[in-house]
């Protein structure tokens, strides 16, 4: 007999059911249930946020380099348990040639920004010319909080192109996973839960984000919001998100790749320091 | 006061049956509070804080901004009350007195060579002189709590006793420090030792020692009200303080008071919190309500 493994959200380094007591089944394209899965309500958003500001501290204050670490370390068991990962995309339906291109895709993904940690910063700072007597130098800070409503039509790769340069630049998240592909987004949370990524780095709900999202872009303890292009949904995002100057970027595309998307959830930080002169050939500092 | 004569017999017999005070316990906190009463509850909860900062890093520049907070809670939103009081050491109820003069925010002090209650008579009755003399409304001392766990509660009932004598017109808070007298046995035989010798509030604990305010021990120490007020008709107050930082318990405690000693004590003329950082999490709780949208503690003053 098979046994059917229960898929559960993901808060603070543990997996809890939603406290809502709501399920919503998931159903294959012939119409067997596949699974249940945790309809979360806004009282699971409220505690996920409260676990991401709580893991905020410990997740930016290490050295970037140990966070490229732990970005590669989800790449190396991701890549352990690449079967669970085909025969999951299959059951929602896609076939198994797209199902390895896209598992493969993810991990590339995973070492790709595991590379870029301890790299952007220098990349994107800068020492700008001003006209006094400073030393002035930008440089790049975490925001904070984000909320990434993870792209509906890509179960894997959607969610790990969206959310992981938010963990390298030393965010912490709140991820609303796919309604309709749910099961990678939950397995996934698995893996960073063996991953070295600190419990409350990631939390991760399913249900729907039509009831999910406005809660998350109304709370003023979320610094940004990422999502895909969701139309209507989306406007009303951006108006709850006024309130707290909360960013929100949308990307026309779910799955995008770069140093951009790394920025863009980055706080410019211009330091003025004193020094005696200015001007001349040589350097004074 | 003097010990009264029944003084053995009044303390024998106070065995507590820690199962049922868990069960009880248990089903305080099963209590769902929202909507209008919830807002109710937290206005009234805030009104009862005492701002606390115990701490040797004290400087009157902080001091000065706590008053300031103890009347001041959240200034962009209108309809908030102030809080009980504030609660310094001795050296700082001059400023305290001072930065709160015209407002009906209370300075209490700690003494008795707070926390530890380690020195002799005439040093804690000299620190409690020096608070009430500075201006001190409410005085909150400790127990010896070697003396109580070596047996001699007459000792201990003599010290309370002297000092309630010292502090004049300043109410007395007795501090029982529960987490450091191991059974509810012990919390019940001292709550009633601190009340026969004048307490007018009894309080659990420092806020140094762990655990402090357990619904447990606040429990325990309420049914010692409760029974000394249906024997004599006489009130005492109640100030649980350490560890309580979240509106929930916070509203489950004042449940808890409801129930067993009724209206009467929902004020703040007989109920108390000892907290730094629950008006914070309080006050984030009432903008909840009204706005709709969680808040963030970005917006809110760092105690």
């Amino acid at each position: 007999m098979e046994i059917l493994k229960t898929y559960k959200i993901y808060i603070g380094g543990s997996f809890p059911r939603t406290e809502s007591g709501r399920y919503y089944p998931l159903k294959s394209s012939r119409g067997e249930t596949i699974a249940n899965l945790c309809l979360s309500s806004r009282k699971d958003v409220r505690n996920a946020v409260v676990a991401a500001r709580k893991a905020f501290g410990t997740w930016s204050e290490k050295t970037a380099f140990n966070r490229g670490q732990i970005l590669y370390r989800i790449a190396e068991i991701l890549e352990g348990r690449k079967g669970q990962f085909f025969e999951e995309l299959i059951k929602q339906g896609i076939g198994r040639k797209a199902a390895e291109k896209e598992v493969q895709a993810s991990i590339d993904c995973l070492v790709y920004y595991a590379g870029w940690a301890d790299k952007y910063v220098a990349v994107a700072s800068s020492v700008n010319p001003v006209s006094s007597n400073h030393f002035n130098f930008s440089t790049l800070e975490p925001m904070g909080v984000v909320g990434i409503i993870a792209p509906q039509e890509s179960s894997l790769l959607g969610l790990v192109s969206m959310l992981i340069p938010a963990l390298c630049g030393g965010n912490t998240a709140i991820v609303l996973a796919s309604e309709n592909l749910p099961l990678c987004a939950v397995t996934f949370a698995e893996v960073l839960h063996a991953s070295d990524v600190p419990g409350g780095v990631v939390n991760l709900l399913t249900g729907s984000i039509h009831e999910t999202a406005p809660v998350l872009a109304a709370h003023m303890d979320v610094n940004a919001l990422v999502s895909e292009d969701i139309g209507e949904l989306g406007k009303s995002l951006s108006i709850a998100c006024v309130d707290n100057l909360k960013r929100y970027i949308q990307y026309s595309s779910g799955i995008t790749q770069g140093l951009q998307e790394i920025i863009e959830l980055q706080e410019v930080k211009t330091t003025w320091h004193p020094i005696e002169k200015i001007g001349g050939a040589t350097s004074t500092y | 006061m003097s010990i009264p004569r029944d003084f053995n017999l009044l303390l024998s017999n106070l065995s507590i049956d820690k199962v049922g005070v868990e069960e009880r316990v248990a089903r305080f906190q099963t209590r769902s509070i929202k909507n209008e009463a919830k807002h109710q509850g937290l206005k009234m909860v805030l009104n009862m804080i005492d701002l606390t900062t115990l701490e040797g890093k004290d400087t009157p520049g902080k001091v000065r901004q706590m008053c300031y907070k103890a009347h001041h809670l959240h200034d962009t939103h209108s309809g908030i009350p102030s809080v009980a009081a504030v609660c310094v050491y001795p050296t700082m109820v001059g400023i305290a007195k001072e930065a709160l003069k015209n407002t009906s925010v209370k300075v209490a002090s700690v003494s008795t060579a707070f926390p530890a209650g380690q020195s002799s008579m005439e040093v804690k009755l000299t620190d409690t002189r020096l608070a009430v003399d500075r201006g001190a409304d409410e005085i909150d001392m400790v127990i010896s709590r070697g003396k109580f766990l070596a047996g001699e509660y007459a000792f201990v009932f003599d010290e309370i006793a002297a000092i309630k004598e010292a502090c004049g017109p300043a109410r007395l808070k007795v501090i029982l420090e529960t987490g450091e007298l191991s059974t509810l046995d012990n919390v019940r035989k001292a709550s009633e030792i601190a009340i026969l010798a004048g307490a007018d509030f009894i309080k659990t604990s420092t806020g140094k020692i762990q655990p402090a305010a357990t619904m447990q021990v606040t429990y325990t120490m309420l049914m010692a009200i409760k029974d000394h007020y249906d024997k004599t008709g006489l009130m005492v107050g109640m100030k649980p303080a350490g560890g309580i930082s979240t509106s929930k318990l916070a509203l489950h405690n004042l449940v808890m008071v409801k129930e067993i000693l009724g209206s009467a004590w929902l004020s703040n003329e007989w109920f108390r919190f000892g907290a730094s950082s629950l008006a914070n999490d309080v006050l984030m709780q009432l903008l909840k309500l009204e706005s709709g949208r969680y808040q963030s503690s970005d917006y809110f003053t760092i105690d």
